[in-house]
């Protein structure tokens, strides 16, 4: 466990993408069963965006249990390793910094996770505005954040995690700004009865938070500097008003990655994975877990995790016993998204130069114009290349989703950006 | 010191902790602009987790690399755009 691998020519009985919890409960669940498991990940540990960092030395008993687990039970991890094609039915190809991995699997489970949502406002584009969960990723893999003042701005619990996990590490947080209403915040707080860990979890969050302005109904306006961030300016109600300050960490909560599973042919429903009681997606033997099926946070994952390690090792009556737990999950999932829904008004957050297509630096005046004239996404892609620079849309697919009401579209592969020599090893195959 | 990694930044010699990723190492050696976008505009790290290429810099002759998802080796040559 734990060994990188440079040589080609691995086979699995289940191959699990993605190495965040719902990756490792499905790993583990799969491996103790007598499955021979590889999770390849493109991060250069296990644990996902949550638990990033958590290998090495973790607080968290959770991240403890399940990294053991996987252990444990001999999992193989492949890092650094990122999924970009398959030549043939059971075979896939990742690149990593140091070559091509060619992966046999039988049966494939996909816990691709999710990505943070931006939308594009005036300034997003300087150095020194990051996405929240961006700047925690960050600054975990080594920036330094001691003493830089931060605004963190935005939408979800992940701003509250945030906000106290650069606290800790000696950040001055000088503001946390929710989009959502005080109201809605608060039927969601008192919803919190039905499950008393989370009551816990919010206790101990607010006393790692005191102090910290916390204000709802705020979002930013604008991020002001000239080639480097130096002020944010936010509004809330008719007030707007400016804040100095060395970052701007701002999300509006949470997008699944559905590519990889689009890719393999995996239908979607309503933008995410489709998949029956056992995580089962449209395509036979590929399973998808946690995030990718609808943004549920870390106990939906688990849960769905280890219901796709069991059924993909042929245990489904041990997979069926975990369907009640499963939808007392869900339920609080689906609570926290009506929460944390986008208001109306920031719609117009972006102006008519905004760039809109970071990759492509397209603004959102020309989008807006194609969109007037009754072009669809395909057409605006073409005439503007938006969405299709090397993050291929996926930071403002989201946006221009919620904007303008496009639709994110299918992928070919190659899936990601992959160096030439990678290619080469595919069109070989053929 | 056995947990440290040494490498160049533009040049510039430092020295690192283990298992810090290139664009920590890029933010320790004090420049906050990582790569100039298809306009010319100065961008840095936005999603820190490999998707967005905004924090691509040039690793051992070898542009376009993802600092964000590179762990520091020694000897490493780091560049970013100008």
């Amino acid at each position: 466990m734990c060994e990188p691998m440079n040589s080609l020519n691995h086979n699995y009985d289940v191959l699990v993408i993605g190495g965040g919890p719902a990756g490792l409960a499905a790993a583990a669940t799969a491996a103790e069963s007598g499955a021979r498991v590889a999770i390849v990940d493109d991060n250069p540990g296990l644990g996902g965006q949550i638990w990033r960092g958590e290998h090495k030395k973790t607080s968290l008993p959770e991240a403890a249990n399940w990294l053991h687990r996987v252990q444990a039970a001999q999992v193989e991890f492949i890092p650094g390793a990122r999924v970009y094609d398959q030549p043939e039915a059971g075979v896939l190809l990742a690149e990593s910094f140091d070559g091509v991995l060619k992966l046999g699997y039988r049966k494939l489970i996909l816990a691709t996770g999710a990505r943070e949502r931006f939308l594009p406002f005036p300034g997003w584009t300087l150095p020194g505005v990051a996405g929240a969960g961006g700047l925690q990723a960050l600054v975990k893999s080594g920036l330094p954040i001691e003493n830089k003042k931060v605004v963190i701005a935005g939408t979800g619990p992940l701003l509250l995690a945030v906000a106290a996990y650069l606290r800790k590490r000696g950040a001055q947080v000088l503001l946390i700004a929710e989009q959502t209403s005080q109201m809605k915040l608060l039927s969601f707080g008192l919803g919190l009865w039905r499950s008393p860990g989370k009551v816990f979890q919010a206790l101990q969050l607010k006393r790692e938070l005191a102090g910290i302005q916390h204000l709802t109904d705020c979002w930013p306006v604008a991020a002001n500097g000239n080639g480097q961030l130096q002020s944010v300016t936010l509004r809330r109600g008719r007030k707007t008003w400016e804040v100095a300050c060395d970052y701007l960490a701002c999300g509006f909560h949470l997008l699944p990655n559905t590519e990889l599973a689009v890719f393999f042919g995996c239908a979607l429903r309503d933008g995410v994975v489709q998949v029956n009681e056992f995580q089962e997606t449209t395509m036979p033997g590929i399973y998808c877990a946690g995030e990718s099926t609808g943004i549920g946070g870390l106990d939906v994952s688990l849960i769905e995790g280890r219901i796709a390690g069991l059924a993909a090792a042929d245990q489904h009556e041990k997979a069926r016993a975990l369907f009640a737990e499963r939808r007392k999950h869900q339920r609080f999932a689906d609570s926290l998204n009506q929460a944390f829904a986008m208001r109306e008004e920031l719609k117009e957050l972006p102006q008519a130069d905004t760039i809109v297509c970071r990759c492509e630096d397209v603004n959102f005046a020309r989008l807006k114009n194609l969109h007037q004239q009754g072009a669809n996404w395909r057409t605006a892609k073409l005439h503007t290349r938006c969405g299709m620079g090397p993050c291929q849309g996926r930071i403002c697919g989201g946006a221009i989703e919620f904007l303008l009401g496009w639709p994110a579209e299918s992928v070919r592969p190659p899936v990601f950006p992959v160096k030439v020599g990678s290619l080469i090893k595919v069109i070989q195959k053929q | 010191m056995p947990d440290a990694v040494s490498l160049k930044v533009n040049g510039r010699a430092l020295t690192v902790p283990e298992g810090c990723t290139v664009a920590a190492a890029v933010a320790l050696a004090g420049v906050t602009a990582f790569r100039r976008s298809v306009t010319g505009q100065m961008r840095a790290p936005l999603c820190g987790m490999g998707i967005c290429f905004e924090c691509r810099v040039t690793v051992n002759g070898q542009p376009h690399a993802r600092s964000c998802q590179i762990v520091c080796r020694e000897g490493m040559d780091v560049r970013t755009d100008e």
